[in-house]
């Protein structure tokens, strides 16, 4: 048997993921006017070849508010993702190279912040800032910075004690261009996997703070609004209000962590050659 | 006297990815035999980076996920499969690893020479191998990052030799050591040759293996170029391929002179002698050869077209 | 110039026990080749990183024509060469760029160290460790450089390309009037380089 090129095979995966999700987003968007559309005349059909996920007792049609909502909670992920991900990198960096002190500081804080729990430090959080979108992008963004910032602090302990960067600096190459040159290219790998990984952290603590009700406005097709208003109907045998959207919300956290997974691999040198 | 272990046509390949998705194959060691009978010490040496550890993994069967190997291993007399490996390999095969990093930094070392067991046979020829090498009994009770780098060591060397092996694998054992403690552990392996165990001695030290060697065995680029006595190494009339005769000028006993170039990296040649870039006598038919294989000369092998052609001036 | 360790006494934080050096003096000036010899674990390395600065002594001072020398900025005028080039250069940059990281060096050291044009846009993980401390010494002699402080440079090498490498230190040492510390447990070796022998208590 011939071995198989899995590079190529984690890169095509990689591209058909990305694009997924990619489309999920630009459909959302696009289908966003559709998903508030109100028609009393077709509420509360059952999925059809029409409305593939049904319409619930407004006549909203489903599908098309399930992808609004999983557009919303994808743009508001990647938004608290990359901001998380940017403090992680700034106080990791800093730890490392400000000395002790500050080293000791932002560690307890870490510890601190890790041993809250994670729900009631976003809801917390999302309440002092008002709720609403900037509730919840900055309760997620500010709570989940932790283990990335930690991770990233150990290497740039360690790479600070690497033979080749003492070296440069004794042939008197710059600070500035030992992190350009020398620390961000061995940091970037952990950062994009950290940053993907973050991914489905941030979705689905954003669409559970929702669905209790400390998150987004109740106007907005959030995927934790659908579901919370869903519970009213469960009871009345309207399954199709909760099981799609909740699917089609695992499914993309799952896609979301696969992506991550396989980066991870790729980046990894201990199985990059797999 | 029958080998106990015995390479036939080794080769052992590196699958890479470069750049992007192209997947490429680096041969590392290119069509190695080796032959070595109880009670001899065979040296295998090699410039760093050559792929001789490769060698040692391989007989271990613990050859990296991304490498693949051609070639029969035969160990006292039936092939050396991965289960037989696995099932030798800590009992009758013993490794005398590079690094110190292959100490446990979580365990003890006196725990760590003794694999674990605990009855009074064990705990005897522990105390007797430290007290070999010259380590304090104390040491049992320290964790290896309290110890220095040679101590180290000579903890693993120790360690090797608590059970009886017969066929002992040595791959850079004595870097970091001075050349006394260097010469007390070849000194060691010489009594455990004449206990009778086979000894693998890979080295990229030259002038080291021939104190104590009977046999060596020359790497260039991932070949070996030659087979020998050590005792041919007293003359260099006596050497018959040469990179080795080259090896033997620039030591610097012998005037310190070396050759111009330096070894191609295993896989960037296409075709020919490997050597013929650096070799004086190199002809057209050198570098359009297929690979050359081992063939014997004077008493030894040589992987050379003309061998004696330097003498002929 | 004369390199000078004053009563250096230095032990690592982690191993409270001994110290590694105590009280340890030494000097060279330029043009001298001074080799030391010294058992295993004795703190050969551990000097070299004082002479270079990389470490600072827990007592006594390491000159440079009577300045010390962390007052010196920009290229350190004292470089180590390191026993194990492969982790003194950047495994992710192309050995061109390491090697121009600090100006670049001139084209007759490439010359005659043979460095293949070819390497500079090759990885470390693709050359051997002869080739790669052939980088390193290139970018240690930098023209700011005065002394050139030897690690084991050629411990893990073969015996060819040892031969090679030191014919061109003893040759462009000469031609610059470097000071020389040389560490090796090769005694041939250090009889054949070295204008005096130091060992260490």
């Amino acid at each position: 048997m011939k071995p198989q090129n899995q590079r190529r095979n984690t890169i095509l995966f990689l591209i058909v993921t990305a694009g997924v999700l990619i489309l999920i987003t630009a459909a959302g968007m696009l289908l966003k006017d559709q998903a508030v559309q109100t028609n009393f005349a077709r509420k509360n059909l059952a999925p059809s070849r029409e409305f593939l996920f049904g319409t619930d007792w407004m006549g909203r049609d489903m599908f098309a508010r399930t992808l609004a909502g999983l557009s919303l909670s994808i743009r508001i992920g990647l938004l608290t993702a990359a901001v998380s991900a940017l403090i992680a990198l700034i106080l990791g960096t800093a730890c490392a190279v400000l000395g002790r002190a500050a080293d000791a500081v932002i560690s307890w804080w870490i510890d601190l912040m890790m041993g809250i729990p994670h729900i009631l430090l976003v809801m917390l959080i999302s309440i002092a800032c008002g709720r609403g979108f900037t509730g919840v992008v900055a309760g997620v963004a500010l709570s989940h910075w932790t283990s990335l910032a930690r991770v990233i602090r150990g290497e740039v302990l360690q790479l600070r004690e690497a033979p080749y960067i003492l070296t440069a600096s004794k042939l008197g190459v710059s600070k500035m261009q030992i992190v350009k040159n020398h620390m961000i290219p061995h940091l970037l790998p952990q950062f994009v996997t950290g940053l993907i990984l973050l991914f489905p952290h941030a979705i689905l603590h954003e669409s559970s703070i929702t669905f209790l009700g400390f998150g987004l406005s109740s106007e907005q097709p959030a995927i934790g609004v659908i579901l919370s208003e869903s519970m009213r109907y469960l009871t009345t045998g309207r399954w199709w209000l909760a099981l799609f959207p909740g699917l089609s919300l695992v499914c993309v956290v799952m896609l979301f962590a696969l992506l991550g997974e396989r980066v991870a691999k790729l980046l990894n040198p201990a199985s990059a050659h797999e | 006297m029958e080998p106990i272990l015995e390479i036939s046509h080794l080769s052992i390949t590196f699958i890479q990815y470069e750049r992007g998705i192209h997947k490429r194959e680096l041969p590392v060691i290119k069509d190695l035999s080796l032959q070595i009978e109880p009670g001899q010490i065979v040296a295998a040496v090699g410039a760093s980076g050559s792929g001789k550890s490769l060698l040692a993994h391989s007989i271990l069967g613990i050859l990296p996920y991304n490498s693949r190997m051609s070639g029969t291993l035969k160990y006292d007399g039936r092939p050396l499969t991965q289960e037989r490996a696995e099932a030798l390999r800590g009992r009758e095969i013993m490794l005398i690893p590079q690094g110190v990093t292959y100490l446990d930094p979580l365990m003890k070392i006196g725990p760590q020479i003794r694999k674990g067991k605990r009855d009074a046979g064990i705990r005897e020829r522990c105390r007797a191998a430290l007290k070999r090498y010259e380590l304090k009994e104390e040491i049992e009770e320290q964790y290896p990052f309290e110890i220095s780098g040679g101590m180290a060591r000579r903890v693993l060397i120790a360690s090797a030799v608590t059970e009886s092996p017969r066929l002992i694998i040595a791959d850079e054992p004595t870097p970091g050591l001075d050349k006394k403690a260097a010469g007390r552990i070849l000194g060691h392996f010489r009594e455990l040759a004449e206990e009778g165990a086979g000894i693998l001695f890979i080295t990229h030290d030259l002038e080291l293996a021939l104190t104590v060697a009977d046999r060596v065995a020359v790497f260039y680029a991932g070949e070996t170029i030659e087979e020998a006595d050590a005792s041919d190494f007293k003359d260099v009339e006596k050497l018959r391929h040469p990179f080795t005769k080259s090896l033997w000028h620039a030591m610097p006993e012998h005037g310190f002179h070396p050759i111009p170039g330096s070894q191609p990296y295993p896989g960037t040649m296409a075709k020919g002698c490997p050597f013929a870039r650096q070799c004086r006598k190199c002809t057209i038919l050198c570098r359009e050869a297929d690979q050359i294989s081992l063939k014997p000369y004077r008493g030894g092998l040589v992987r050379c077209l003309y061998p004696g052609k330097e003498e002929a001036k | 110039m004369i390199l000078q360790a004053e009563h250096l006494t230095f032990s690592y934080r982690r191993r409270k026990q001994e110290c590694i050096l105590q009280d340890y003096s030494l000097s060279i000036t330029s043009g001298e080749r001074v080799g030391l010899r010294a058992p295993s674990g004795r703190g050969k390395t551990t000097l070299c990183r004082l002479l270079a600065g990389y470490e600072k002594p827990q007592q006594g001072k390491v000159l440079l024509n009577g300045k010390a020398l962390s007052s010196f900025r920009g290229v350190c005028p004292v470089q180590m060469v390191w026993q194990h080039p492969e982790t003194v250069v950047d495994p992710l940059l192309q050995l061109g760029v390491t090697l121009n990281e600090a100006g670049k060096p001139e084209e007759r050291l490439l010359k005659e160290l043979h460095i293949e044009e070819g390497w500079l846009k090759r990885y470390p993980s693709e050359l051997s460790g002869g080739e790669l401390q052939r980088f390193c010494l290139a970018r240690a002699l930098h023209p700011d450089t005065r002394f050139l402080l030897c690690d084991e440079i050629t411990a893990m090498l073969d015996l060819v390309t040892q031969a090679q490498i030191w014919n061109f230190l003893l040759e462009e040492g000469k031609q610059r009037d470097l000071g020389m510390l040389i560490v090796s447990h090769d005694d041939a070796l250090l009889q054949k380089v070295c204008t005096r022998i130091e060992t260490l208590p």
